[in-house]
């Protein structure tokens, strides 16, 4: 007896999960949803916002804050772009690591490191309502 | 440096084709601003932020900056009758960043003065500062001309006295520009009462020059290029006909005409900063009359900052500004328009791209 209902229970489980796997539809969300993912960007922002005012991505000090309060200069509506300086078509992450190595004279990140992302999350938000302008000098 | 000996000559020129130029309204100037004054000039160097990283090692390019405003000063032909330093000589007002800008300006040969940042300050309120430079604020008279000093980079008492847990951390926080935790600078009562008697002593047709740090206008809060009192300030200097305000801070070229006061900001030798239009997200209300500087290049280390020499000329300034990587600008009142101007970019159609920022 005991038996036939634990078989019963889970044959319940599997359905139900079943059913909500269908009912999961995949460009059905709710405002609540959109609201956990920009919870979820903003976490990764104030990540980057972290990075940028902290001296942790160099070696003597220096934070990216110093040149860029609130991210300004930095342009990211214009990349990728002709970067006049290296005579070639580049994309943000690339100063991001430029200024790294340069001013802050510290080792370069990964493309798809956390810490990089969360740089670009910061430098976008702070340039949140500017159009897109690629190749922009 | 031969790049340097032909700014200076061409600084001795301008100079000269300015006083041609000038000659019809000078006597409009002097109808306006009494007797003539000695003409003179001074230098002006600012925003040095010299970092400490640890033991004897300092942060090398802001070093650089320094070191080379303080080399060509020391060349200026005629020679300046003083040098103003515009404040923040630290970045985070220890001891070991004092010291080592103080020497740095010790090289000077030339009467120096100096002006409190919030850099210099907000570790200790100014102490070990005063104990290398002097007052935080005073004035002195120079050939016809009242020269004030302010320290404007003060703020609310509940801030600096009961906010931070450490002065270190109360350091941290007013050194990030744009850290919302930051407070509004302000002249305070305090040195508003004294300001009033110290002006109460000199006569309305003195040319007056005041140098603060924070600019004594209103331009973007969010980074404090803002003195809190600026209203009250500019109430005091109001009888006065002929009134230049010079400040630092800002890390770029900014002027601007409000009544009776021209100001005229300084470059920094550190590193630039933005102007306020680049940042998306603020509301600021930056002078119209500016042209700005050219968008900096990274890629040269200190494009973007630099010094200025200023002739005193009539008790007007003008501001020339000596800019490391680019031609040097200068900025000049002009009586006819009663205004500073900028002498090549002022009109729309001088401009340049690089002037564009966004």
């Amino acid at each position: 007896m005991k038996a036939i209902t634990v078989t019963a229970t889970l044959g319940a489980v599997l359905l139900a999960g079943t059913i909500i796997g269908f009912l999961a539809q995949a460009d059905e969300f709710t405002k609540k949803d959109q609201e956990r993912w920009q919870n979820e960007y903003m976490a990764v922002v104030q990540k980057g916002r972290a990075l940028w005012t902290s001296a942790e991505l160099g070696t003597k000090g220096v934070a990216c804050a110093q040149c860029h309060p609130n991210a300004a200069n930095t342009h990211p509506e214009t990349y990728p772009k002709f970067q006049q300086q290296l005579g070639r078509v580049i994309a943000l992450r690339e100063m991001i690591n430029w200024c790294i190595q340069q001013p802050l004279e510290g080792k370069p990140l990964a493309f798809d490191d956390p810490k990089m992302i969360a740089l670009e999350s910061y430098i976008a938000y702070e340039r949140r309502g500017v159009r897109m302008d690629p190749g922009k000098h | 440096m031969n790049d340097f000996r032909l700014n200076r000559r061409d600084f001795i020129k301008r100079a000269g084709v300015a006083t041609a130029a000038a000659a019809f309204p000078l006597s409009v100037v002097e109808l306006a601003f009494g007797a003539a004054q000695d003409k003179f000039t001074f230098a002006h160097i600012s925003d040095a932020h010299i970092q400490h990283v640890k033991g004897t090692e300092f942060v090398r390019n802001w070093d650089r900056g320094l070191i080379r405003a303080v080399a060509e000063a020391n060349l200026l032909t005629p020679k300046p009758d003083f040098v103003m330093f515009g404040g923040d000589l630290a970045q985070l007002g220890t001891k070991e960043e004092l010291d080592h800008g103080a020497e740095m300006l010790s090289r000077l040969r030339h009467k120096t003065y100096c002006v409190m940042g919030e850099h210099d300050y907000y570790l200790d309120l100014g102490e070990y500062w005063s104990k290398l430079f002097g007052p935080h604020y005073y004035s002195f008279d120079h050939k016809g001309v009242h020269f004030v000093v302010l320290n404007s980079i003060l703020t609310y008492d509940e801030w600096t006295y009961n906010r931070w847990p450490t002065a270190r951390q109360r350091m941290l926080e007013m050194a990030g520009l744009d850290n919302p935790n930051g407070s509004p600078f302000m002249v305070g009562e305090k040195q508003r009462e004294w300001l009033r008697a110290d002006l109460a002593r000199v006569a309305k047709t003195t040319p007056i020059v005041l140098f603060s740090h924070s600019p004594i206008q209103k331009l973007y809060k969010g980074w404090n290029f803002w003195t809190e009192d600026a209203e009250q300030v500019q109430a005091l200097l109001k009888p006065f006909p002929t009134v230049t305000v010079i400040y630092g801070h800002v890390h770029q070229i900014q002027y601007n005409q409000v009544g009776n006061i021209t100001f005229h900001s300084v470059m920094a030798t550190a590193w630039p900063w933005p102007y306020p239009q680049s940042y998306a997200q603020a509301e600021h209300a930056m002078p119209k009359l500016t042209v700005p500087m050219n968008r900096a290049d990274p890629f040269f280390e200190r494009d973007a900052t630099g010094w200025q020499f200023i002739d005193m000329d009539t008790g007007r300034v003008m501001m020339d500004y000596n800019l490391y990587n680019n031609t040097s600008r200068v900025v000049a009142y002009n009586p006819a328009t009663r205004q500073p101007e900028d002498r090549v970019y002022q009109d729309p159609s001088k401009r340049i791209p690089p002037q564009d920022h966004y």
